[in-house]
């Protein structure tokens, strides 16, 4: 391999000195635009060296004169949207809630909190709009509570939920598997669905409904009431409607008799702040079936709490 | 690229001409480059402080998990909440570091189509998991995740779990002998409440009931609602000690 550098004829540029069996490399300058970027990047490098976290050290990466990060981000944007909501969230905090409904706007604007916070997070299970999912998941759209439909037991059962094993105040009941247990057994369990479905006009009065009454009044009464009308306290449903969680027909009253669903809700209480749950409240009972509480409330909002 | 004839000593042209000085010089250079990326990630507070409250796997949170794994769900479903105002408001608090230290692999995931489920413990009942699962169109009409039922009906086969937990032992999750010797029984535990072993106390929080509503069998959708269920529920992250403290100025603007 020699080594000589010389001016290449052909193109008057000079050749880097190698070769090899005769094959020169002309070395040509790089372009200029192409060399002026390159030190430009090198300026932008170190100029966010200093301005941005960059160099890791003993315990963290050096924090820039800017003091930036990602966290620091977010706290300042949840905090400018605070600022933001501040006025018409101190004023929900400040309302008791069973005085919103007095204050039509600011109810509007609660029902409005309600409906986004709804979609985020309750949804999933009362579906769009809280029209429920059959056999599973209750509708909130009807007047048919199974723990009281006023703002202030709405607003219990979202902090508390229902059933939740691990949390004393949770809304709770159980009802006892009749069929699976061995407490009733085929044929008593038969009398007794007789006896609701009499109860809920889906079927005449029979001898078995007969027989079903007096086990009614020994076995569901305490919860369901006498008459089958349900029980809050106790998030007994009403047996003498129309509205079935868990269908009314006889092959699903008889499984649930034999083995009760005792559905389960998640508190939030833990989840959401006190503001947005009683703005789920508020929302929840304006979906159609609110009802009056202890505290007088008045009419007007929008039937179907859509904003 | 100028290379002087006449030069002595280290030159470009000795590097060029001597490959095993050229490796050298190269695996210096590259290596310095991965030091400064890689090693600080062993020190630095933001990924190596501990949170109170991250506790290994139970063994049928981590049968969960492998289900998880096996069927793909990472694919759709992140477990990263970003420190975003959406994220934060949708999912919860942002995920921390240490929330994923017993993980391996880790299931932060690279791409959404469900839901993050960085913290989706405690968020639906475990009827609706199962009932999800099963058909997730029944609870979630415009879902397009695909069906699991099959889970409910495969009674869960993991192989030893003391095994899984000595393995895991040795890559540094701190299980103990007991651990390890139970963890057979601790699967079968967690699933029944009357079992009465000493399962919450060496893992705290540790959810014992029936998950899938069938406490005949154990089957894979007890163990899939398991691991979902205690999923973000370990550390109070308000507790936790902020570790990119942003600056006072910065907040008070």
């Amino acid at each position: 391999m020699a080594e000589h550098k010389r001016i290449d004829e052909a193109t008057g540029t000079t050749t880097v000195g190698h070769e090899w069996d005769g094959i020169e490399e002309l070395n040509t300058p790089l372009p200029r635009w192409w060399l002026w970027t390159f030190y430009a990047t090198i300026v932008w490098g170190l100029a966010y060296v200093v301005l941005y976290p960059a160099w890791p050290m003993v315990n963290r990466a050096t924090e820039g004169v800017l003091g930036w990060s990602s966290r620091g981000d977010l706290v300042k944007e949840m905090a400018a949207d605070a600022k933001r909501r501040a006025p018409t969230v101190n004023a929900i905090a400040a309302t008791a809630l069973a005085d919103l409904p007095a204050q039509p706007q600011l109810m509007q604007a609660a029902v409005q909190g309600g409906g986004a916070a709804f979609r985020v997070h309750c949804v999933q299970c009362h579906g769009a709009g809280g029209a429920g999912v059959k056999n599973l998941y209750p509708s909130l759209t009807d007047d048919d509570w199974l723990w009281g439909g006023d703002l202030a037991s709405i607003e219990y059962t979202v902090t508390h939920g229902i059933r939740n094993p691990d949390h004393k105040d949770t809304r709770t009941s159980l009802m006892p598997a009749f069929g699976r247990d061995g407490i009733l057994d085929a044929a008593q369990i038969g009398d007794v669905v007789s006896f609701v479905r009499v109860i809920s006009r889906q079927e005449k009065a029979s001898a078995a409904s007969a027989r079903g009454a007096a086990l009614f009044a020994d076995n569901c009464a305490v919860c369901h009431g006498a008459g089958g009308q349900g029980g809050r306290q106790f998030g007994a449903p009403k047996l003498t409607d129309a509205i079935w969680l868990y269908g009314g027909d006889r092959d699903s009253l008889t499984a649930t008799v034999n083995q009760p669903r005792n559905g389960v809700m998640p508190r939030w209480g833990g989840r959401l702040d006190p503001v947005t749950i009683k703005m789920l409240s508020a929302y929840v009972y304006s979906l159609g079936g609110g009802e009056k509480g202890l505290a007088p409330v008045a009419e007007g909002t929008g039937a179907d709490g859509q904003p | 690229m100028a290379t002087k004839p006449a030069e002595k000593g280290f030159s470009h042209k000795k590097v060029e001409r001597n490959v095993t000085l050229l490796g050298a010089l190269a695996l210096l250079t590259v290596a310095i480059g991965g030091i400064v990326e890689i090693a600080p990630l062993f020190w630095i507070d933001n990924t190596v402080e501990k949170v109170e409250g991250m506790r290994p796997y139970t063994p049928l949170e981590l049968a969960g998990r492998n289900i998880y794994m096996r069927e793909g769900c990472y694919t759709c479903h992140s477990q990263m909440i970003r420190p975003f105002r959406d994220e934060v408001e949708r999912y919860g608090h942002y995920s921390l570091a240490a929330e994923s230290m017993y993980d391996h692999p880790f299931q932060w995931g690279s791409k959404r189509t469900g839901p993050d489920l960085a913290r989706v413990g405690g968020r639906y009942s475990d009827e609706w998991h199962k009932a999800h699962l099963i058909d997730p169109r029944s609870v979630v009409p415009e879902s397009i995740m695909p069906p699991y039922a099959f889970l409910a009906d495969r009674d869960l086969d993991t192989g030893d779990m003391a095994n899984h937990l000595t393995a895991l032992y040795r890559v540094g999750v701190p299980y103990t002998k007991a651990d390890i010797a139970k963890a057979n029984d601790d699967l079968a535990a967690q699933v029944d409440p009357a079992a009465g072993l000493d399962l919450q106390k060496r893992y705290p929080k540790a959810q014992v009931r029936d998950f899938d509503g069938d406490p005949d069998r154990l089957t894979e959708m007890d163990a899939l609602i398991a691991y979902l269920q205690m999923l973000g529920t370990l550390v109070d992250v308000e507790k936790a000690a902020p570790q990119e403290r942003p600056s006072e100025t910065e907040v008070a603007q």
